[in-house]
C-alpha cells in the first residue's frame, strides 16, 4: 500500500485548495474508463453552467474600472468574501479525496483536514487586516509598498505564476479525469469546457463574476455534503459512537481506522507537512487576492471568522462522509469491481477508485438524481477553482508586470484591464494546452510544490516587508528567490519527482515536503541580506518603514471601499 | 491624511497602546495556535497508544476526540480575536482616528 499512499498523500498536501483528486489518486484510479453519459449530472451541470453565465453577463455590465476587474469594486461582504474563501478552499480534492483517504483509513483523514484548516487562524493573526490597509489589487502592491516596484513586483508576480502554473495544470488534468469519470464526457472536451468557461467568467466578468460563482458553489456544495452527512447519522440514530462502531466492524483495518497508521512517521516530515499546509494558505495568490473585495480591514477579519467557521464545518462533514461510506459501501459488492470469485477487495476494487467514495455515498443515500447532483457539484467546484486560480494569474501579468514594470505606472486604466482580459485568455489557452499535454503524466508532485512555493517564497517576503521595518529590497529578491529555487529543487530531488516520476532509485532529498527547510531559508535569506544591505536605497526603505506600519496598522489612508 | 502625519500618529500614546495591546494578542493566540498544532502532530508522531485509547470503554478514541477538539479551537481561536476587535480595537482605532484628523 505505501507507494499508493505515498502519491495520494503528497497530492493531497496541497489539495486544499484544488481539486486534482483523480490526480492524487493517480495510481489509485487506476486505467479510467468511460462511463456512460451521466445525464442527471449534466443537466444539473448545465443548469450551474447557465445561471453562472448570468451572473457573468450582469458582471460584466457593472465591470467598468480596474477597481470592479480585480477586486469586483470593494464592494463583497465578509459574509460573503468568508463563503468565496470557503469556497476556494473547499475544492474537490477536499471534498473527494479527505473523505477518500477517511475511507481508506478512518483516523488519518483527519490529520490532513486539520492541516488544512489551521492555517486560517494564521492568515487571520498576521495578515488579512494589514493586507487590506495596504494593498489594493494584489498582494504585490502590499510587498512593494515601501520597496522596490520592479524588482519586487517581478519577484512576487513570479511566485504568483509558479504557484497558479503548477496549480492549474493539476486542476486540468485533475478536471479531465474526474469528468470523465463522473460525466462520461471525453478527457479532451472536459478540459476545454473547463478552460472555456474559465476564461468566460474571468475576462467577461472579472472579479464579481469569480466570487459570485464561488459562493454559489460553496453553498451547493456544502448543502449537498450536509445532506448527506445527515442521512448518515440519522441512520445511527445521530451517535457517532454507533457509527464508528459498525465502522470498525465492517473496515479491514478493523480497530486500526480509529488511531493514527502510518501516514505521518517522522518527526521532520510530519512538521514540514504541517508547514507547508499552514502557512501555505497564507501565501496563496489567489486566496490573498481576496481580501481586496472588501471595504476594509474589519470586513477582512470578519471574512476570515466565517471562512474558517464554513472550512471546519466542511471538514467534520468530510469525516462523516468518510466514515459512513465505510458502513454503507464496503458491504455492497454493488459499488465494486469484483473479481473471479465473486468477491471484491474492500479497499482496492472501489468502481472508479477509493476517490470516488464521497460520490458512489451520494448515490446509496440519495439515489441516482443525488448522484447527478453531486458530480455537478464536483464539476462546479473545479470550475471555481480554475477561476480564481486565472484571475490572480493574470491581474500579475496586467497589475504586477505590466502597468508597474513595463510601463512604469504610466498606462491607463482601461489599457490595464484590458491586457488582463487578455492575459486570462492567454492563460485559459495555456491551461488548456498544458492539461492536454500532461494527460497521463503523473502530476501529483506539483500541488505540493505549489503550496511549498507559497510558503516559501510569497508567504515570507509579504510577512517580513509588512511585520520587519529592516527588510530591504535585497533581502526581499535575495531571500525570496532563495526560497522559491529551493522549494522546486528540493521536490525535484524528492521522492515523488526524482523516484516515480524519473525513475532514479533513490530520492537525493529525504522528505515529502521541503518547507520546513525552504521556508527556513527563505526567513533566514531575507534577514541576512537585509542585513548586510547598506546601500542608500535600504536606508531609505527602512526609513520609509514607519508610514506603512501606521497605515498598515491603523488603516489610516488605506485604498477605501472603491464603490461609486 | 498628509504623508508626513504619520509621526503624529507614531508619537500618539493611544496609537502605541493599540498596537501593543493588539498585537500582544495576536501573538499570543497564534502561539495558542501553533501550541495546539504540533502539540497534536507531535502526538501522532510519537504517542500513537495514547491516542489509539479507548474513551469510556466504547468505541471512539482519544485520537478522534483530540482531533476535533483541535478543529474547534481553531474556530474558538479566531471568534475571541474578531470579538475582541470589534469591541475593542475597533472602537481605538476610532478613537485616535479621530484624534488625528482633528
Amino acid at each position: 500500500m505505501s507507494r499508493n499512499f505515498t502519491s495520494a498523500l503528497f497530492g493531497l498536501i496541497g489539495a486544499a485548495a484544488l481539486s486534482m483528486v483523480a490526480v492524487a489518486a493517480g495510481p489509485d484510479l487506476g486505467p479510467v474508463q468511460m462511463q456512460s453519459l451521466n445525464w442527471a449530472a449534466i443537466g444539473i451541470f448545465a443548469l450551474f453552467v447557465l445561471g453562472t453565465l448570468g451572473i457573468t453577463y450582469r458582471a460584466a455590465m457593472q465591470t467598468k474600472t480596474a477597481a470592479d476587474f480585480y477586486a469586483a469594486g470593494g464592494g463583497i461582504t465578509g459574509f460573503q468574501n468568508g463563503l468565496a474563501i470557503a469556497g476556494d478552499y473547499m475544492s474537490a480534492a477536499s471534498f473527494l479525496g479527505i473523505s477518500a483517504l477517511v475511507f481508506a483509513s478512518g483516523f488519518d483523514g483527519l490529520i490532513y483536514s486539520i492541516g488544512f484548516l489551521v492555517g486560517w487562524p494564521v492568515v487571520l493573526f498576521l495578515i488579512a487586516e494589514r493586507l487590506r490597509n495596504l494593498g489594493s489589487f494584489t498582494f504585490a502592491d502590499v510587498a512593494s509598498f515601501r520597496l522596490d516596484q520592479t524588482q519586487i513586483r517581478i519577484l512576487s508576480a513570479t511566485g504568483t505564476l509558479v504557484v497558479v502554473a503548477f496549480y492549474l495544470i493539476a486542476q486540468m488534468v485533475g478536471a479531465g479525469k474526474l469528468i470523465e469519470l463522473l460525466f462520461g464526457l471525453n478527457y479532451l472536451y472536459a478540459v476545454v469546457i473547463v478552460g472555456v468557461l474559465m476564461i468566460v467568467y474571468v475576462a467577461f466578468g472579472g472579479m464579481k463574476a469569480t466570487t459570485w460563482v464561488q459562493i454559489i458553489k460553496a453553498c451547493l456544495l456544502l448543502a449537498g455534503a450536509t445532506f448527506m452527512s445527515l442521512i448518515v447519522l440519522y441512520r445511527f440514530g445521530f451517535s457517532p459512537e454507533a457509527m464508528f462502531a459498525e465502522a470498525v466492524k465492517t473496515h479491514p483495518k478493523g480497530d486500526a481506522i480509529m488511531a493514527p497508521g502510518g501516514l505521518v512517521s517522522d518527526p521532520i516530515s510530519a512538521i514540514s507537512l504541517g508547514m507547508a499546509l499552514m502557512f501555505g494558505t497564507a501565501g496563496l495568490p489567489h486566496i490573498l487576492m481576496r481580501f481586496f473585495t472588501v471595504s476594509d480591514a474589519q470586513a477582512a477579519r470578519k471574512s476570515v471568522f466565517y471562512a474558517t467557521g464554513f472550512i471546519a464545518y466542511f471538514y467534520i462533514l468530510t469525516f462523516i462522509i468518510g466514515f459512513g461510506a465505510i458502513t454503507y459501501l464496503m458491504n455492497d459488492p454493488s459499488y465494486y469491481k469484483l473479481g473471479a470469485d465473486g468477491a471484491h477487495n474492500k479497499l482496492n476494487d472501489l468502481l472508479g477508485g477509493t476517490n470516488m467514495a464521497a460520490v458512489h455515498l451520494a448515490a446509496a443515500t440519495g439515489g441516482s438524481l443525488f448522484y447527478g447532483f453531486i458530480s455537478a457539484v464536483a464539476f462546479a467546484t473545479i470550475l471555481a477553482v480554475v477561476a480564481g486560480l486565472t484571475l490572480s494569474g493574470a491581474s500579475a501579468v496586467s497589475h504586477d508586470l505590466y502597468a508597474s514594470v513595463i510601463a512604469r505606472g504610466r498606462v491607463a486604466e482601461q489599457k490595464e484591464v484590458n491586457i488582463s482580459k487578455m492575459a486570462a485568455i492567454g492563460i485559459g489557452i495555456i491551461a488548456i494546452v498544458l492539461g492536454y499535454i500532461f494527460e497521463n503524466q503523473n502530476v501529483a508532485f506539483m500541488v505540493g510544490l505549489a503550496f511549498a512555493v507559497a510558503a516559501s517564497c510569497n508567504f515570507p517576503v509579504l510577512l517580513m516587508s509588512i511585520l520587519w521595518k529592516g527588510t530591504t529590497t535585497r533581502g526581499a529578491v535575495n531571500g525570496g528567490l532563495l526560497g522559491l529555487v529551493s522549494a522546486v529543487v528540493m521536490v525535484v530531488l524528492s521522492k515523488a519527482v526524482w523516484v516515480t516520476t524519473f525513475g532514479f532509485k533513490d530520492a537525493l532529498f529525504p522528505y515529502d515536503n521541503p518547507a520546513l527547510f525552504s521556508m527556513s531559508l527563505a526567513f533566514l535569506g531575507i534577514w541576512v541580506f537585509s542585513k548586510l544591505d547598506t546601500s542608500p536605497r535600504a536606508r531609505a526603505e527602512q526609513a520609509a518603514f514607519e508610514a506603512q506600519y501606521v497605515r498598515s496598522e491603523t488603516g489610516i489612508g488605506a485604498a477605501t471601499a472603491h464603490v461609486h | 491624511m498628509p504623508t508626513n502625519d504619520y509621526r503624529r500618529a507614531l508619537d500618539d500614546p493611544a496609537f502605541q497602546n493599540l498596537v501593543r495591546e493588539r498585537s500582544g494578542f495576536a501573538w499570543s493566540l497564534l502561539a495558542a495556535m501553533l501550541i495546539i498544532y504540533y502539540g497534536f502532530i507531535m502526538l501522532v508522531a510519537f504517542a500513537k497508544p495514547l491516542l489509539a485509547a479507548k474513551v469510556g470503554g466504547g468505541v471512539t478514541s482519544v485520537g478522534i476526540v483530540l482531533g476535533l477538539a483541535v478543529i474547534v479551537s481553531a474556530c474558538v481561536l479566531t471568534g475571541l480575536y474578531v470579538q475582541r476587535a470589534n469591541s475593542r480595537f475597533d472602537e481605538l482605532t476610532r478613537t485616535l482616528i479621530r484624534d488625528l484628523t482633528r
